[in-house]
C-alpha cells in the first residue's frame, strides 16, 4: 500500500475485512442430499462457499454475511438457516 | 449426523474478486462483479465508476481486487478505460491484457453516457459492463435513468400527485447498439452461466462490446436478500428485463420467458419499491401499464 | 537545435513530439487547436508514434491520459478557458493519483461572458488543484518548458502532473524564430518513463481506493511535501537544460535588472516581454527598476521570491487574473511572501488585460506612475472609462 503516491492498495487485501460480524442468520450445509449443482458457490456474493470435494460444499465463516441466497437456491434443500448465536 | 467437511484456506474464496469486501447482504451487483472476473480471468485491466462497487471493494488500504484495478470519478470509467487501452497498444502490451471497463446504472446511462458513447465509437476494444439496479443505490436510492416505471425512490416517491417513478427506462442497451458495435448483450444474476458466456464471447470479439446485468439491490428494492436470484429470475420470466444478445446490430439470441407466461405482480409483490402499487385498487391500472412494458419487450425482443 | 520561424503553436507541438509521448488525448477549442493540430499531422505523417485519442470531450481528455498514465504510459493533453474548467475535476484526480500527465494550458478567458482572448483566470482555476504550474514567457521558453515539463513530472521524487501554461493568441498564434529540439537532443535530456507502479496483471495493483477520514489528511499531506521538493526538481531540470542547451530562462523565477532595482514589476506569461521594453526605456533614463517573473506559479517559490526582492522598496504586481471578492491573486501572494520579515516592500496590485485586452507600453508606464505615486491594494488598469462612467 501506499498513500504517499495516491491511494494504491495491494491486490484481494479486503480479505483482512472479517465481515461475519453482520450475520443474523447463519447457513448450515448439511453436505447430506447435496447433488453437486455448485448453485450456492456459484451465487454467493461473497465468495465464500468452496467445493470440498464432489457433493460437498462448506462455507467459510469468516465471510458469509448470512443473505441465505445459498439456502434459497439450493436444489436439494441441503442448507438451512438458524439464527445466529452471538 | 455426519461430520460436515470444511475447506482449507487455500481452497476457500478463490474469487478474482476477494471475500471481504463490505458490499450488503445478499447484493446483486457484487455477485455479478464476482461472476464477470471468473468469466474473464485474471488477465484484465478493469476500471470502474464511482459507486457502490468501488466503495464495498477498495477502502483504503484494502482492495478485494485480484486483477489490476483503478477507479478514477463517476463518469469517466469509459474514457479511462481508452486511455489503458491505447497505453497498452502504444506500449507494445496489448497482449497482456484485455481491459474491461464497469459502472452502475447511473454512471453508465446519465453521468457517463458521453463517455460512453465516445469509447463505442472510437472503437476501443474494450468490453463496458454496466451493473443495473436501477437507481443510485452508493447515494441512497435515488432515481437513475435506468430506473423503471412507477418505481419508487428516494427522489421518485410515492405520493398523492405520483405513482414513483413517472418515465420509462432508458433503451440503454439499443443506445450501445446504435454506435454499430459488434456486440451488445443484457444478463441477470440469475443466470450465471449465461453471464459467463457473455462475458467469454464478448472478449473473443475485438472491439468496444457492451454488457448491461440486471442487479438486485435488496436494500433499494426493499426485498429480501435471501431472495436476490429469485427477484432477478422473475424480471426476466416476466420480460421485464429482456435478456438478449446482439451480434452487429442484429439479435441473435434471446431468452424466452416463462409458459405460460408470468405477470408481472409476481415480480412486483416481493419488492418493496413497488408496494404502493397494491396499497389501493388504482393501483391496478399501474401494474397493467407495467404489464404492457413486459408485454411490449416480449413482443418487441420475440421472448415468447 | 536548428532555428526555425515558426508559430508558438506548433513549436510546442513539435517539441512535445519529440518528448516520445506513448498517448496523446485532446478536443479541440480555440486557441488550443494548433498545438492539437499540428500533433495530429505529426501522428498521420508517421513522424510521431503515439495512440492520438481523439474524444468527445475535455473531461474524457484528461481520463484517457489519465488511464494511460497509470498503465506507464507518457501522456500529454492540451486546453484552454471553458475546456480547463471542464477538465477540473480530472485535473485534481490526476494530481491525487500522482499521476505526471503534462499539459498545456492556453490561457484564455472564462465564460461569461464568452470570450476566446487572452488571460490568465483559466490556470488559476486550478492553483490548487496539486498540479505544478509552470509559466512561459515566450515561445522559446514555452516550446523548451515541455521537455523540461516531462522531467520533472516523472522524477521519482515528484511525480506530480506538469501544466504548462502560455497565453492565448499573444503566443500560440504569434511567429518568432524558435530553436527547436531535436529528436536526439531530447533523446539525451529525457529518459524513458519508468513507473514504479502501474496497471499490469503482473502485479495487480489497486488505483484509486477509497480514503477515509484515517488516511486522506495524509494524501495532501504528502502532495504538499513533494511540491516542497520539486521547488528544487524544477530549478535543477532547469539548470540541466542550460547546461545542454544552452539556453537559460529561470527556474522557479526569472530576474531582470532586479539586482539594483528600487522598483520591480511583477508578473506571469508574455506580458514580461512589454514589461523589458519599458524597463529598458527607463533604465536609460536613470530609473532603478527591474522585472521579477514568476514562473513557476505552483509550487510557489517564497523564498526565491524574497531573496530577490528583499532590498526593494516598491513592487507593482500586474496580473491578467482575478478573484472575484477579493481581488488580485498573484499580488496577495506576493504581499504573503513579506509577513513576518523586518522590512515590507510597498506593494500595488494591477488588475489588468482581462478579456485580451490590450497591455500596451503605454500602460505599463500608467502602473510605473501609480506605483511611485501612491500605495493601494489592487486596481483596474485600462478601463473604458465610457462603458464604466454611469449614464
Amino acid at each position: 500500500m501506499r498513500l504517499d503516491l495516491g491511494a494504491i492498495a495491494k491486490a484481494g487485501t479486503s480479505k483482512a475485512n472479517q465481515t461475519c460480524g453482520w450475520r443474523n442468520f447463519k447457513p448450515i450445509f448439511h453436505q447430506e442430499k447435496c447433488v453437486g449443482c455448485g448453485l450456492c458457490k456459484i451465487y454467493c456474493p461473497e465468495g465464500c462457499v468452496t467445493m470440498v470435494e464432489k457433493k460437498k460444499y462448506t462455507v467459510d465463516y469468516t465471510y458469509c454475511k448470512g443473505c441465505g441466497i445459498c439456502a434459497e437456491e439450493c436444489s436439494s434443500s441441503d442448507i438451512e438457516m438458524v439464527v445466529e448465536e452471538k | 449426523m455426519t461430520t460436515t467437511l470444511t475447506a482449507s484456506k487455500e481452497q476457500s474464496c478463490q474469487t478474482l474478486l476477494a471475500s471481504g469486501h463490505t458490499a450488503c447482504t445478499g447484493c446483486g451487483e457484487a455477485l455479478a462483479a464476482k461472476l464477470v472476473l471468473g468469466a474473464a480471468g485474471s488477465n484484465v485491466i478493469v476500471t470502474d465508476a464511482t459507486g457502490c462497487l468501488e466503495v464495498f471493494t477498495t477502502r483504503f488500504p484494502q482492495s478485494s481486487w485480484e486483477v489490476p484495478f483503478i477507479h478514477s470519478l463517476f463518469e469517466n470509467s469509459a474514457a479511462v478505460a481508452s486511455g489503458i487501452e491505447a497505453a497498452l497498444k502504444s506500449l507494445g502490451r496489448q497482449n497482456e491484457a484485455k481491459v474491461i471497463a464497469q459502472g452502475g446504472d447511473g454512471g453508465t446511462a446519465d453521468i457517463g453516457l458521453q463517455a460512453l458513447s465516445g469509447m463505442l465509437e472510437r472503437g476501443h476494444d474494450i468490453l463496458y459492463v454496466c451493473y443495473d439496479n436501477e437507481a443510485y443505490m452508493n447515494t441512497g436510492v435515488q432515481r437513475s435513468g435506468l430506473t423503471p416505471f412507477d418505481c419508487m425512490t428516494t427522489t421518485s416517491p410515492y405520493g398523492e400527485f405520483s405513482w414513483g417513478n413517472k418515465h420509462n427506462k432508458k433503451d440503454m442497451p439499443g443506445i450501445a447498439a446504435a454506435h454499430n458495435i459488434p456486440y451488445v448483450a443484457t444478463a441477470s444474476v440469475s443466470f450465471p452461466k449465461d453471464i459467463e458466456n457473455k462475458v467469454k464471447k464478448a472478449l473473443s470479439i475485438t472491439g468496444p462490446k457492451y454488457l448491461q446485468i440486471h442487479s438486485p439491490c435488496p436494500l433499494g428494492w426493499r426485498s429480501n436478500p435471501q431472495l436476490t436470484i429469485t427477484v432477478a429470475r422473475l424480471a426476466v420470466q416476466t420480460g421485464l428485463y429482456p435478456i438478449f444478445e446482439m451480434e452487429n446490430g442484429k439479435i441473435t439470441k434471446v431468452r424466452k420467458v416463462s409458459t405460460p407466461k408470468t405477470p408481472v405482480e409476481e415480480y412486483l409483490k416481493i419488492q418493496g419499491r413497488f408496494a404502493h402499487l397494491f396499497k389501493s385498487p388504482d393501483g391496478n391500472e399501474e401494474i397493467r401499464k407495467i404489464q404492457e412494458i413486459a408485454d411490449r419487450n416480449i413482443e418487441k425482443y420475440g421472448l415468447a | 537545435m536548428s532555428t526555425t520561424f515558426i508559430e508558438g503553436s506548433i513549436a510546442v507541438a513539435k517539441t512535445v513530439g519529440v518528448c516520445r509521448p506513448h498517448v496523446i488525448s485532446a478536443y479541440p477549442i480555440t486557441p488550443q487547436t494548433h498545438i492539437v493540430e499540428h500533433l495530429s499531422e505529426l501522428v498521420a505523417n508517421g513522424e510521431l508514434k503515439t495512440e492520438y485519442v481523439n474524444v468527445e470531450s475535455e473531461h474524457s481528455a484528461a481520463s484517457v491520459v489519465l488511464g494511460a498514465s497509470a498503465t506507464g504510459a507518457r501522456t500529454y493533453t492540451a486546453t484552454t478557458s471553458q475546456g480547463f474548467l471542464l477538465m477540473i475535476e480530472v485535473l485534481y484526480n490526476i494530481a491525487g493519483m500522482r499521476l505526471p500527465v503534462v499539459m498545456t494550458c492556453v490561457n484564455r478567458a472564462v465564460s461569461a461572458p464568452i470570450n476566446i482572448w487572452n488571460d490568465q483566470q483559466d490556470s488559476l482555476t486550478a492553483r490548487d488543484s496539486g498540479w505544478i504550474q509552470l509559466y512561459a514567457e515566450d515561445n522559446q521558453e514555452a516550446s523548451d518548458m515541455h521537455l523540461q515539463a516531462f522531467k520533472i513530472a516523472e522524477n521519482k521524487d515528484v511525480m506530480l502532473p506538469v501544466m504548462i501554461c502560455m497565453d492565448g493568441f499573444v503566443l500560440t498564434h504569434s511567429f518568432e524564430p524558435i530553436e527547436l529540439i531535436l529528436q536526439e537532443e531530447a533523446d539525451k535530456f529525457l529518459p524513458p518513463f519508468k513507473p514504479q507502479y502501474y496497471l499490469t496483471p503482473k502485479n495487480p495493483l489497486t488505483f484509486g481506493a477509497m480514503v477515509g477520514p484515517d488516511g486522506y489528511m495524509e494524501t495532501r499531506y504528502f502532495i504538499e511535501k513533494t511540491m516542497r521538493t520539486s521547488l528544487q526538481v524544477i530549478g535543477d531540470v532547469a539548470a540541466d537544460f542550460h547546461n545542454q542547451f544552452g539556453r537559460f530562462q529561470g527556474g522557479l523565477i526569472d530576474t531582470y535588472k532586479v539586482e539594483d532595482a528600487s522598483l520591480v514589476l511583477v508578473a506571469m506569461g508574455s506580458v514580461i516581454g512589454t514589461l523589458k521594453d519599458v524597463v529598458d526605456e527607463l533604465r536609460a533614463k536613470g530609473q532603478k527598476i527591474g522585472i521579477l517573473k514568476v514562473r513557476s506559479y505552483r509550487p510557489f517559490p517564497k523564498d526565491e521570491i524574497y531573496r530577490a526582492l528583499n532590498h526593494v522598496k516598491e513592487i507593482a504586481v500586474l496580473e491578467k487574473a482575478i478573484s472575484l471578492g477579493y481581488g488580485g491573486i498573484l499580488v496577495n501572494e506576493i504581499k504573503s511572501v513579506f509577513y513576518g520579515k523586518p522590512k515590507t516592500p510597498k506593494i500595488n496590485g494591477f488588475i489588468l488585460g482581462l478579456g485580451g485586452r490590450d497591455i500596451t507600453v503605454d500602460t505599463i508606464h500608467h502602473v510605473i506612475k501609480d506605483t511611485v505615486k501612491a500605495t493601494f491594494e489592487e486596481k483596474f488598469v485600462g478601463l473604458n472609462e465610457a462603458l464604466i462612467g454611469g449614464k
